[in-house]
């Protein structure tokens, strides 16, 4: 990471016109985006743009001949264009060649790839931006931060300040006089412009149609009054027919600004007339540059489904923090840092794809429907593999990837950790390592790991005590109650003899959180499995999820930690695999057998996928065995007021919100819930360490939803969530404490 | 559930567009007679409203009407619509679900009148009122052309099809929503129950 890469994360963040304005809008985005989407079907739209738009993908060239032919049917010129170089080279040609001294360009985020602008002004052709954002910015010198709202980052008295300097007239910075201004300046571009230079939105191939979406209708006058009009169209703008333009117009507008239909969508198949009687001379130019290389990477081809919406982000907690100027690219944000890799090169990528914590709030969203937190861990993953990580990252991934050194390490660190060490919190950490804990206190490593606690809870009331609760000693054999759990929960209990109680079996699988800092979350789960008539093992060999190897693009260290934890939980004979961490949780479930996929070790899935089954987070287990009257929680006690956060993986990978918060209902918890209860923390395992200076104002803002609560509690199923909004909390002297769903279902059941 | 026609009004005045509904031609051209008179007060000049042709002025007597509004000119040229306060159109659809109108305004006065003046009147038929766009569509192109239940449809579509949802806005500054940057600053729709899909009643 570069360090002028840094300085300006830090820059942005100090920005308050930036972080104000992009906050308000992202709040406000949420609410205007769902109210767009009222009684709109959104996942059955975006299956059908992925459908129509991963379809044309996977038919660039054929699609790109098609409409070639029909736009040049109905008298178009359509040029094919590679290389950026080969559109600039056309369209300065063409504007020599017919006088053109002023061009009127309406918004195109392909000419901004290609800095098509830079190109024609450095010829002497004057180029006018007349989209108002981008004509701010241009004035201003500056590049766009937002794909949609180019200017967000400015205020009004920076714009008055602007457009003085180019109309030599003093403006105040009332904002429908400034518009004023830009109308009466740009119209006489307008009137006087030689050649009008769009992008389009979508290309139909059986028609040669462009379709152009905006709201302020400078690309109808960009296509009407200029008798040349020049469009620049990314290859990825293709789908085959008419018909298709409705589910992309449908979610398009509703994405991007909350609106039902922009103001004005333009269709253009052909020439039209000029003003003069003359037919406009249409030139349609087809750019490739990388996209069709993009479409043959397997991985990849999904991201030209992309309508460039922007909603990725709208819903970025990063994004909204830092603003576009921080990805110093032209496209910006999580589908930006992928264009990004293609379009321009994979290291060019580096520092934008370290920006994403990977909650997941993009994916949800887009309409595009692209994995796009999964395809920025794949770009992380080639660019380790291409770089190597760095002698830090491979220092500590050596230990992690040693089960006895890491584990002894851990445990050594909670002796060296006493100088520092507060009620449980270390607040200041020495000299280097003072910037992980500055914004928030970290938990100090327990005295005693879960895995030494672990042997000493007594389960031998936990149904028949013929095995021993320790994992390492569990039988090979099978009985046919742990076989078929099922039928043996049915079998009658004898009157007068001792309940005969059948008993199901689980592994816990506590994940280093829980087994070095807090294992009293540990205990909590046993607990609350023991009275539902559940044994706990917990075998010893396991190790780190890989989760922090994975995120960081390790995906070897990934597989090893894979490996190990397979082997050792497959050993054991349960009914399921617990966790009480949403991320080990989806380790186990979900990405095992996505790492070995990506490194081609297609051998070790079926092992995965065996594991994967038996996988459950502890609220939905709970959740049912509490419906199946398992387990039973007192009732009648009023507990008061909590609140509860949403941790990303639950909820956007698990797809797990409703258990905990009906298990604390139920255990007499008064549930009020929490401005943005399921944004993310700002934890992100790692990136709290690598990204302090964006962790901590995310986690600010986390803090201050909570508090507005006035519940004096907090439940989460996560215990990095956990770390974090303690650890804000603790630093900021707040009352309000935290727990992990488990420790508040352990106190109540029966 | 409401009519195609009360969806289309509440849809199109919540982008700010103003919806007034006639049941007939003289009612309706009396309306945008009295309303272009009333924009043009004292600052009468010659194409201070510019209509551009449209089946709603078939058989009517233009010269009469210009000596009813004086301002009134029927000529569209690219030097009348840049100085016209007002501008004045037929749409050919409506779509009820997002109060949008479309036109088929291949031919350049259509986009003038709609585009330079910062009023735009614009006239639609009550019954050419759609669903949605994917119905409007499929009334301008369907791919063999000949689609028995949309006798619309054509075999290519019109080489310039415009869709106006309310008027011309920005929110680039600040985000705050501000109306009328390069289009009209008002959008006034007036519907008309006499008028059939494509031109005058009557005659389907």
């Amino acid at each position: 990471m570069s360090s002028t890469f840094k300085q300006s994360i830090d820059e942005a963040v100090h920005n308050s016109n930036l972080t104000g304005a992009l906050g308000r809008f992202s709040e406000a985005y949420r609410e205007g985006r769902a109210k767009a989407y009222e009684g709109v079907d959104f996942e059955a739209v975006r299956t059908r743009i992925a459908e129509i738009k991963g379809g044309a993908a996977a038919h660039l060239d054929e699609l790109a001949d098609e409409f070639k032919q029909n736009a040049e049917a109905r008298g178009a010129k359509v040029f094919r264009a590679s290389s950026p170089e080969q559109v600039k080279d056309y369209i300065l040609k063409l504007a020599k060649s017919h006088g053109v001294e002023l061009i009127v360009k309406s918004k195109s985020m392909a000419s901004e790839e290609i800095h098509l602008n830079k190109h024609l002004e450095a010829q002497g052709i004057h180029v006018a931006e007349t989209d108002l954002g981008e004509w701010i910015i241009q004035l201003a010198g500056q590049r766009p931060s937002h794909m949609v709202m180019p200017a967000i980052h400015l205020t009004r008295e920076e714009v008055a300040e602007i457009f003085s300097k180019e109309v030599n007239e003093r403006l105040s910075s009332d904002i429908p006089r400034l518009v004023k201004i830009a109308r009466r300046e740009l119209r006489e571009k307008f009137l006087n412009a030689g050649m009008g230079i769009s992008g389009a939105n979508i290309a139909v191939a059986e028609t040669g149609t462009l379709v152009i979406v905006t709201n302020e209708g400078n690309a109808r006058l960009v296509t009407t009054l200029p008798k040349i009009h020049v469009a620049i169209v990314g290859l990825e703008k293709l789908v085959p027919r008419f018909a298709d333009v409705a589910p992309i117009l449908t979610a398009l507008p509703r994405s991007a600004t909350g609106q039902l239909l922009t103001s004005y969508v333009t269709m253009i198949s052909g020439p039209a007339p000029n003003t003069d009687g003359s037919l406009k001379d249409l030139h349609i130019i087809l750019m490739d540059s990388h996209r069709t290389e993009m479409a043959g990477d397997g991985k990849f081809q999904q991201a030209l489904q992309c309508i460039r919406c922007g909603s990725c982000l709208n819903v970025c907690p990063v994004y909204r923090l830092v603003g576009g100027h921080v990805f110093s690219k032209v496209y910006m944000g999580g589908i930006g840092t992928i264009l990004t890799a293609w379009f321009d090169a994979l290291k060019e990528s580096d520092d934008m794809q370290s920006l994403c914590i990977q909650c997941g709030n993009c994916k949800e969203v887009c309409p595009g429907k692209i994995d796009i937190p999964d395809l920025i861990l794949e770009l992380r993953r080639r660019l380790t593999k291409d770089n190597g990580q760095s002698p830090k990252e491979r220092a500590i991934f050596a230990v992690v990837n040693n089960r006895r050194v890491f584990h002894a390490m851990l445990r050594s660190a909670s002796l060296l950790q006493k100088p520092f060490e507060k009620d449980g919190f270390i607040r200041h950490l020495p000299l280097f390592l003072s910037g992980m804990a500055d914004f928030r206190s970290l938990p100090a490593i327990a005295g005693k790991p879960f895995r030494d606690v672990f042997p000493t809870i007594d389960q031998s009331e936990v149904g028949r005590t013929s095995r021993s609760a320790r994992g390492l000693q569990a039988p090979q054999q099978t009985s046919p109650e742990q076989a078929f759990p099922e039928r043996a929960l049915e079998s009658p209990r004898g009157s007068g003899e001792p309940p005969h109680q059948c008993t199901d079996r689980a592994a816990f699988f506590a994940g280093c959180l829980i087994d070095f800092a807090y294992p009293e979350m540990g205990q909590a789960v046993v607990k609350v499995l023991n009275k539902a008539g559940i044994e706990v093992a917990f075998p010893d060999e396991q190790t780190c999820c890989g989760a922090p190897a994975r995120y960081s693009g390790a995906y070897e260290v990934a597989a090893k930690n894979a490996s190990d934890n397979i082997t050792a939980l497959l050993k054991q004979d349960v009914r399921w695999v617990v966790s009480a961490c949403p991320t080990c949780t989806v380790a186990l479930k979900h990405e095992f057998a996505a790492t070995f996929e990506s490194l081609g070790r297609t051998g070790e899935i079926a092992r995965a996928e065996e594991l994967a089954a038996k996988v459950v987070d502890f609220s939905t287990l709970v959740r049912t065995l509490v419906e199946e009257g398992r387990l039973k929680l007192k009732s009648g006690v009023d507990l008061g007021t909590l609140t509860y956060h949403d941790s990303c993986h639950m909820k956007r990978t698990l797809r797990v919100d409703r258990q905990p918060r009906e298990l604390l209902q139920f255990a007499g918890y008064d549930l009020v819930e929490m401005k943005e209860s399921d944004m993310c923390c700002g934890m992100g395992g790692s990136y709290s360490l690598k990204m302090p200076e964006i962790s901590a104002p995310i986690l600010e803002r986390k803090l201050v939803n909570i508090e507005a609560t006035g519940a004096p509690l907090v439940a989460m199923d996560c215990p990095g969530c956990a770390m974090q909004i303690r650890g804000g909390l603790d630093k900021k002297g707040s009352a309000v404490r935290v727990r992990h769903t488990a420790e508040l279902i352990a106190d109540m059941v029966e | 559930m409401p009519t195609l026609f009360e969806s289309f009004q509440s849809r199109a005045q919540a982008v700010s567009a103003e919806v007034h509904r006639l049941s007939t031609r003289a009612e309706a051209l009396e309306f945008i007679l009295d309303l272009v008179r009333s924009l043009e007060g004292d600052r009468i000049q010659p194409s201070f409203a510019v209509w551009a042709a449209c089946p709603f002025l078939d058989g009517l007597d233009t010269a009469a009407l210009t000596e009813r509004a004086p301002g009134l000119a029927f000529q569209v040229t690219r030097g009348s619509a840049s100085t016209a306060t007002v501008g004045i159109s037929q749409m050919d659809l409506g779509l009820a679900d997002t109060g949008t109108l479309v036109q088929n305004a291949t031919a350049v006065e259509q986009r003038l009148v709609s585009t330079l003046p910062s009023v735009h009147i614009a006239i639609v038929a009550t019954e050419a009122i759609v669903p949605d766009l994917g119905a409007a569509l499929s009334r301008f192109y369907a791919k063999d052309g000949k689609d028995p239940s949309k006798q619309q449809s054509a075999a290519s579509p019109p080489p310039y099809l415009s869709f106006i949802t309310g008027p011309s806005r920005t929110a680039d500054i600040e985000r705050v929503l501000t109306i009328g940057v390069h289009g009209p600053e008002r959008l006034i729709i007036v519907c008309v129950d006499e008028l059939c899909l494509n031109g005058l009643g009557g005659g389907q």
